[in-house]
Parts: structure tokens; sequence; C-alpha cells
């Protein structure tokens, strides 16, 4: 995490965002012209209805989809001309992923789930240690089915902190969980976002969460509303549910 | 281990039902592939050892009489290796316990010492003494059937003079691994023997001093068969030669030949089928599994995970299955090569074995299976490529039905829920479910083509007895006789038909073609044996031209109304040009006909008869058979049930026996792919399920989702099958069809009724399987993880 005057201060810059699914009178715009900045190494928090177009705009601007148009920078590349190859390295390089419905592998444990991550990227820590760092380090060798729902969560963060990205995504991270859960889970977020100074971006409808936040980025109708940064910063404990 | 690799092995193993399924669809056709061609070049090493080990002769030539000095002048013939002149002559064995005398044929062997050419295999007891012309040899395995040893004494009539012999030892010979009575086309190793005797002792026997009526003759290595060939026939001509040919066109060596033709020919037509069921089988599950994994390789592209690195996944276990399947194929193809070549040794009468696996059968399998596999394989790729990473973020969308309401709105008012749910998911992917539909019916062909086979040569056999040949009793003369022979036959209690046949050894040509066969006459309207057409109806015999076995007229490539060239090898040997005036088919053998009068008319000896066809009312056939047996001018008197229960052997031991086997390999093929439907379908829905019995419908219900599906595919795939494996039946039935015999095509309701029955069963058998699975299933652990 070295700071030089020539390192943009920003992780995304994305401007003109513009996604449309379908054709015809079945078209669907899910994104509106979306103008953004997200400041490296925060905490942001994109709250909307459902169907307001989050999960689209994490999509592309975590190099899962393209844009129909406008472009998105992360850092100085263009994500926008990238090739599949070249989105690919980029995510493999830079990207963690934490989705709403956990989405590990059945067929591997706890710690081979994370060590599918650590395989592949160029400076990961040890899958024991990503394991314990969310508080798991007594169930590495548990297969999905065999652990609740938080704790399939707490792998799938796991899973997406190993390789020390530089950006973290969390599409409804506690969608799918109890607030107690949900809350350890923020916690974990935010741990990770003060160890390893990793800009978090998580996808959410539950307001609250917002409170945990250094910018809030409210979300409606394929476009962004209002852009809010906290002064004060909740400690995730003390959200209210 | 990379932890791709665990999920590898982990979903190998949860798929195991299905890995071994489909392994064991692809070890079945490299199996068969190893086998074959492992027993093919067993058989033609060993044929060939054994052939060149005992100096077999490469071109035979009967002549009347020649003088002995005339095998100096075949010696200097450019090409030939070696020459020798025998004595050979047809015998009669008389043996007290047997109704009719047994036919022989005597072969002299120089008085002392090993002959040049077709030396024997000593197998009891030591080679006759120049010295004592009663000393004799005989072959092997009439002597085991009819109890005979050395030390033995045996009673045979050698032209016309009947003497009491002493068997000194048993042998084998290349020259007979099929013993064939004279005229007949299946071996019988009871009722046809070979004697072999001194030289002196034999040209006593049939007036042969200082003279030979058989020439061997053996080539050098580049030497041109045609050449040698005519070179013989120009020497022996005046002698009386008959005809020299070669050994392709020796009889026992031809049904060698023709057997091991016939396994070549399966083993290069059979494999690919196999393997190219279990490619589709691979496809249509790897697909399946790719589609039910698709949020999966999301995910793991959205880690960073490259398209070539997720294919290589799938890839793997693609891989592994079809090298498991192949190295298990390779492995049981050895074992089962090795087994079936003993059987054929002792089938073929081989003293010895020459046991070779070839090895490019091995690469060949193993790259086929691979290859197959990795085609099936490819086109899922295609679609693991074509996924974005995307899916791993949205929720597992239900499976749009909303285009089945249409197609079965009018039938839901008929429906409870469980039988709608079945019908639209049939009606939802029609895709997979013609892929289940295919590949059961493509298992049910092959079932229905091989049962048929069997029933095809039941068809050969039934027409062969039952309607070409009505006669009980055949009968064929020393020489050619009067046709008041007949009268005389006619006359004997309790004979009810006669009809006379007057049978030639003739060569027919026809441009470049040529074949080595009889010349049977017949008379015109013939009530015994009879010249059949392809309606099975009896074709009238001609006085203007020759009617022809279909098979033959192929060989020689000629037509109806075309110049056909016989040389007879009998009598005078006229050289005749006669038109083929129409084609029979019969199956067995290639006879060629013409109406008696005219044919003793060709050969310039009218009113002759060299043998007859009786009917006769069984009440007296011992009584008639002792009388033939007394009467002088009789070579042989054959029993047609005795030729047709040799020919039922013939058909259940050696390719016979293979039809068996390929009927069990087609009855496994069809199980493992209905298995594999049901155990797919199960692996896709396993989650809709759970869903339904936490819902509260009962485990019977949710059986009859998924089962209703395979039953309904099932009923489906029969019909196909039933079409497919017609189709299928003619091509096998094409293949297995020599000169020798003709397998037809024949429609066998059974054999419908068998493959039908190997689906359902394989289908009630998968169905109970699967069934159990959801019997025990963890519903918890189904519905907590998304698979
Ligand atoms: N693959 C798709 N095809 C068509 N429409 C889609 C697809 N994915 C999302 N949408 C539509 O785009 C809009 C935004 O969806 P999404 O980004 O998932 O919303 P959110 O995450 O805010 O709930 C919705 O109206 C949704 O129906
Ligand atoms: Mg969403």
């Amino acid at each position: 995490m070295t700071d030089t005057t020539a390192k943009p201060i920003n992780s995304f810059t994305t401007s003109g965002l513009t996604k449309v699914y379908g054709e015809g009178k079945a078209q669907v715009h899910a994104l509106r012209h979306v103008d953004l900045e997200i400041p490296k190494g925060e905490i942001v928090v994109l709250l909307g209805p459902s169907g307001s177009g989050k999960s689209t705009l994490l999509n592309i601007i975590g190099g899962l989809d393209r844009a129909t148009s406008g472009t998105v920078h992360f850092e100085d590349q263009n994500l926008t001309g990238m090739t599949d190859a070249q989105l690919t390295s980029y995510r493999r390089d830079n990207v963690g992923f934490v989705f709403q419905f956990y989405n590990l592998m059945p067929s591997l444990t706890a710690r081979e789930n994370v060590e599918l991550v650590t395989e592949i990227a160029s400076n990961p820590m040890e899958p024991d240690e990503a394991l314990a760092l969310v508080g798991l380090h007594d169930r590495i060798h548990h297969f999905p089915a065999q652990l609740s729902g938080g704790e399939q969560q707490r792998v799938a963060i796991a899973r997406a902190v190993a390789k020390q990205p530089k950006v973290l995504f969390c599409d409804e991270p506690t969608g799918a969980l109890d607030s107690l859960t949900g809350r350890a889970v923020l916690n974990v977020l935010k741990d990770v976002n003060e160890k390893l100074g990793a800009t978090v971006l998580i996808v959410t409808h539950a307001a609250a969460t917002a409170a945990m936040a250094d910018r809030v980025i409210y979300f409606a109708d394929g476009n962004i509303r209002e852009v809010v940064e906290n002064k004060v910063k909740l400690a995730p404990e003390k959200i209210e549910w | 281990m990379t932890p791709l690799d665990h999920k590898l092995l982990r979903d190998l193993w949860r798929l195991k039902g299905q890995a071994v399924a489909i392994g064991l669809v692809i070890a079945v056709g490299v199996l068969v592939l190893v086998m074959m061609t492992g027993l093919v070049s067993s058989l033609t090493n060993t044929r060939d050892a054994y052939y060149q080990r005992y100096r077999l002769a490469d071109v035979f030539a009967p002549a009347v009489r020649a003088p002995q000095h005339l095998v100096r002048d075949l010696m200097a013939i450019p090409g030939v290796a070696a020459a020798e002149g025998r004595i050979t002559g047809g015998a009669l064995i008389d043996l007290p316990e047997q109704k009719l005398p047994l036919q022989a044929r005597a072969i002299s062997l120089p008085d002392f010492g090993a002959p040049r050419l077709n030396d024997i295999y000593l197998t009891d007891g030591r080679r006759p003494d120049g010295g004592h012309t009663d000393e004799i040899l005989l072959l092997r395995d009439f002597a085991v059937i009819n109890n005979l040893h050395p030390g033995d004494t045996l009673s045979a009539t050698m032209n016309g003079a009947r003497r009491i012999f002493r068997i000194v030892g048993l042998a084998q010979s290349p020259e007979f691994l099929y013993a064939t009575p004279p005229g007949e086309m299946a071996p019988d190793d009871a009722r046809f023997a070979v004697i072999w005797m001194g030289h002196t002792a034999l040209s006593a026997a049939y007036d042969m001093k200082g003279a030979f009526n058989e020439a061997l003759v053996s080539l050098e290595p580049q030497a041109n068969l045609e050449a040698v060939l005519d070179g013989v026939d120009r020497l022996l001509d005046p002698y009386g030669g008959l005809g020299a040919y070669g050994l392709k066109d020796q009889l026992s060596n031809r049904f060698i030949s023709e057997e091991i033709n016939g396994l070549q020919v399966m083993s290069v037509a059979i494999p690919p089928i196999f393997l190219g069921i279990a490619a589709f089988l691979l496809y249509i599950v790897i697909l399946r599994m790719v589609q039910a994994e698709r949020e999966q390789i999301g995910l793991i592209k959205a880690f960073g995970y490259t398209n070539a690195e997720v294919a290589t996944h799938y890839f793997k276990m693609i891989l592994a299955i079809a090298i498991g399947g192949a190295v298990a194929g390779c492995l049981m193809g050895i074992g089962a090569g090795r087994a079936m070549t003993g059987l054929y040794q002792l089938y073929f009468k081989f003293p010895f074995l020459l046991f070779a696996i070839e090895p490019a059968s091995l690469v060949t399998g193993f790259a086929i299976s691979v290859l197959a596999a990795s085609a099936g394989g490819v086109f899922v790729l295609r679609k693991v490529f074509a996924l974005t990473p995307a899916v791993a973020m949205h929720p597992p969308a239900p499976a749009d039905y909303s285009g089945s309401g249409r197609v079965t709105g009018w039938l839901d008012t008929f429906l409870d829920q469980p039988s709608r749910m079945v019908l639209r998911r049939l009606t939802r992917h029609p895709g997979q479910m013609s892929g289940a539909v295919i590949g059961i019916a493509a298992g049910m062909s092959l079932s229905v083509a091989m049962v048929s086979l069997l029933a095809s040569f039941e068809r050969t056999l039934d027409l062969t007895f039952n309607t070409v040949d009505r006669s009980d009793l055949t009968v064929t003369f020393t020489h050619p006789m009067s046709d008041k022979t007949i009268y005389e036959l006619q006359r004997i209690r309790g004979v009810i038909e006669v009809e006379p046949a007057r049978i030639v050894p003739v060569i027919l040509r026809n441009r470049l073609k040529n074949y080595r066969g009889a010349l049977i006459g017949l008379i015109e309207k013939p009530r015994l044996y009879r010249a059949i057409d392809d309606k099975t109806a009896p074709i009238l015999l001609r006085k203007d031209g020759i009617i022809l076995a279909r098979a033959l007229a192929e060989i020689l490539d000629i037509r109806p109304g075309e110049m056909l060239r016989v040389d007879v090898l009998d009598s005078h040997r006229p050289k005749l040009t006669i038109p083929v005036a129409g084609l029979s088919d019969s199956l067995l053998g290639s006879p060629v006909y013409l109406e008696l009068s005219a044919l003793n008319l060709a050969l310039g000896q009218p009113n002759r008869v060299s043998g007859a066809f009786l009917r006769i009312d069984s009440v007296y056939r011992d009584a008639i058979l002792s009388k033939l047996k007394g009467m002088h001018a009789i070579s042989s008197v054959t029993r047609k049930q005795d030729t047709r229960a040799a020919f039922e052997k013939m058909m259940d031991s050696s390719s016979g026996a293979m039809r068996y086997v390929m009927v069990a390999i087609a009855a496994i093929i069809t199980f493992g792919i209905v298995y594999n439907s049901a155990r797919i379908a199960y692996a896709e829905r396993a989650r809709d399920l759970a869903s339904l019995q936490v819902m509260g419908f009962t485990k019977g219900e949710v059986a009859f989702v998924l089962l209703g599906e395979l039953g309904v595919v099932t009923l489906i795939a029969l019909p196909l099958g039933a079409v497919l494996g017609h189709y299928l039946t003619f091509a096998v039935s094409k293949g297995f069809s020599t000169d020798l015999y003709q397998i037809p095509a024949v429609y066998s309701p059974e054999s419908y009724g068998f493959a039908a029955i190997a689906v359902i069963g394989s289908a009630v058998v998968s169905g109970w399987l699967v069934k159990r699975d959801i019997d025990t299933a963890d519903l918890v652990s189904v519905l907590k993880t998304r698979e």
C-alpha cells in the first residue's frame, strides 16, 4: 500500500454507465447514465430498493458483466475496453466477491473453498489465516452442508479476502442471515477493510447498514439519487437492525 | 492437489454410479475391439504357423493319374519351391455299431519318413511302417468320437475292395482343420475320417503304381500363384488334370479364413457403435452436469479462473471416465481374448496357440475412447465458455415453464399435480428428453440387431433343411450310374419318393473371376431338393440356362442373360458356355443348378445320375439303411438330420458363440444407457424433489414425478428403437454373410420382444435403484446446498 502522488485516489470512476437488458418491448434499463466515484480504502454502502440496479452496477465494476455504454475505470485501467482474458486477470488479481447465497462449492471443505482462490492469486494469505480472520479456525475441514448459514457466509468472506484483494464486493452479504449473525459478518468486513486496506463495496437494501460506511450511495431506478459521506462511522455491533 | 482436483475427485465419487455406467459402456466397446483384434491376430498367427510348421502346400492339383516322374517337371516350374505327388481316394469305413458306412479320405504318406509337403501332427502312436501295408493313421477327432484307439482294427472299403486295417496312430493335419464330409457344408467329426497310409500300400489299393493323383506344390516367397497354377495345369492336363487350385480355395482353409474374416468384420464394425453410444452418453451427462453447475462455474470464473482452467477441470472428468473405461476395457479385452482364443483353439483343433494381443488395438481402443469422449466434451465445453461469471451473482432462476402451458393446457384438466409436472418437464426440455430417447433407442436397436442375428441363423437352417431340402436321405454313387438305378432305389420297401441328381465338380469363370464349386443337375420340377427365390417359392430348373445362387452371381459379377463359362472337372472335362437363366436365394453354400437332362447332354453322357434324394417312411428307416449299406455302387448315404445337427453345432460354437457374447454386450449397453438416463434425471432434480417432500408430497408421489418421466421416455424410445433396430439388422446381417452361407435380415418378432424387455427391464431396475436413493436421500442436506 505505497502511496505515490501519481496514483489516483479513486478505486473506481464511472461515467455515463448504462446497462440495458433485452430488446424491444421487453427492454429493461437496469442502469441509466451512472456517474460515480469510489475513493480508495473506503467502506461504501450501496443502498436501494430491490430491482433498482445495484447488483447490475456491482457486476459491471467487478468485471463480471459488461456495460451497454459508458466507461468504468479501476484505478488507471479502463475496464470497458478489456477483453475477456483481461477482465479475468483483473478479477484474479484485484477483486474479491461475497454473494448473498454464499455460493460455496458443496463438494469442497471450508479450507478447500478458500484454497480455490489462493491457488490462483498472486499474493494470497494462508487459507487457515483467512479462516481465522473470520473466526472459523475450528471449522476448516467441514463441508458447506455441515455449516450454518452465517458460518457459510464467513467462509465465503474468508475466500474473498484470502487473496488480499484491493477491492471487496459484497452483494447482500447479510441478506440471508439473522441480525446477530449479520452483524458478525459486517464486523468481519470492517476488519478486512482496516487490516488489508481494501476498498469494500457493500450492496444492501437494509438501510441500517449505512451507519458503518464511510460513504453511502442511495440508488433508485437505475441511477444515483444521493451520495452521503458519514462524518462518524458506527461499529457494526452498534447498528440498529 | 489443487482444490479443483479435490472437487473433481469428490464429484466423480458423487457420480460414481453414472461414471461406472458410462465407463462400462466405453469398456465394452474397447473390450470388443481388443478381444476381437486379439482373436483375429492370434488365430491368424497360429494358423499361419501351423501351416508353415507342417509344410502345408500352396497349390493342390488333383488329376486322374499322373506318372511319378512328373514331380520333377513340377519342381521346374518357375516359382515352385517344392512339389510332391500323392495318392488320395474316397473310402468308406464300416463301423459295426453304425447303421451307415462313414465317409473317409485315404491319403498316402511316404513309406518312410515325413512327406515334403502336408505333414501330419502325430498325437498318438506312431507313423505307419512302409513294410506293413495294413498299418494306418486315423484322423484324431474321428477316432476319439468313435472310440477307436491305436491297436484297434478298422474295416474300410477302398476302390470297391473291403480290407481290414490296423490303427497304429492318430494324427491331426492343417489340411483338415475342418473335417467336412464330401458334398456337405458343415464339419462333422463323427461322420468323416481321414486315413493316412504308406504310399506302396495305397498305390496298390487304388491301382496307382508309379503314379499319383494329386500334386502338392509349395511356392517360393515371390512366386506368382496364377502363373504357377497355369504351369501345373498345363503339365497335368494330359494326365486328367482336374484343375489346380490355391490354398485359398482349399475347403478347410476357406472355412477358417471365413471365420477369421467374420471376426475381423465384427472387430471393425461393432466397437465404433459402442464407443459412439458411450460418447453420446458422456456428452449428455457432462452437458447436464455443466448446466446443473452453471453457478459454480460462474463463481469460479468470478474468482478469476480462466475459461481454459475451468474447461480443463470438466475435461479432466471426461478423461477420467474415458481412461478408466478404456483401461478396464483393455484388461477385460485381454482376458476375454485369451479365453475366446482358447475356445477357438479347441474348435479349430490347433495343436498349439500363439496368443497375441495387438498392441495397436490397445492404443486404438484408448485413443478412440478418449477422442469419442472428448468429441462429446467439446460441445459441452463450448457452453462453459459461453457462461458469464455474472450467473453466479443471480439467485437460481426457476426454469421457465410458461411455454409449456399452451401445449399441455387442455390436458391439464385430466391430470393430477404430479402428472402435470411430468408432462410439463417433458415438453419444456425437448432437447434433453430427445437425447435420452435417442440414447435408449440406440441401445435397444443394438439388442434388436444382435438377437435378430440369432433368428437369422435359425432362418438359414430352417430354409435349408425344410424348404430347400425336403428329403430324408441323400445317396451318392461311386461313379455316374444309369438312371435305372433310381428305379432300384424306388423298389426298396419304405422308400416313398426318389429324385435323381447329377453333381459334377466345376470351375465357374466369368472374365477374371472364377469359383470352384459343383453344378447340380436336377429334374425340371424337383420336389425333394429345390432352388428357391427370395420369397422362398420354388424355381423351375431350366434346360437352356443355369440358375445361380445370388451370392455367387455377385462374386462372379454376372447377371442373368450373360454367358458363364463352366469348366467341368469330371468325365472328359468339357469346357461349356452356358447362359445364366436366373438367380436363386439359397442361403447355404452357393449352389449352381441346371436341368438334369440338359446337363447330361452337355456332358455327352445321357441318362446318368450320380446320386439321389430319398423320402422314406421312418418306420422302415433301419431296414432301408442296412439295404443301402449293402449296395455296392453307393459311396455315401447321408441323413439330413445328421447334416442339420452338424450345422447347428457349427452355428453354436466359435462365431456362433460370439453371437451370444454380442447379445450379452448389447444388453449391458442397453442397461447402461437407461440407468444413466434415470440417474441424470435424478441428479438434476434432487433439489426439486426434496422441496416437494418438504411440501408434504409422499415419497411415492415424488418418485412418480421422476420415474414417470423415465417411463414416458422409455415408452417413446421403444418404437424408435424398433425402427433403428430394423435398419441395424440389415447392416449387421450383410456383414456376417459370406459365400459359404448368407445371413438373411429376418424380421423376428422375438428379437423386438427381447429388446423391448431388455429396455423395460433396465428401466424398472434403474427406476428401483433411483427410487432407493430418493427414499434414503437426506432432505436437509439436499436443500441446504445448491448444486
Ligand atoms: N439477466 C437479466 N435479464 C433481464 N433483466 C435483468 C437481468 N438481470 C437483472 N435484470 C433487471 O434489471 C433490473 C435491475 O436488477 P438488479 O441489478 O439485479 O437489481 P437489484 O440488485 O438492485 O435488486 C431489474 O429490473 C431486473 O429485472
Ligand atoms: Mg441484487
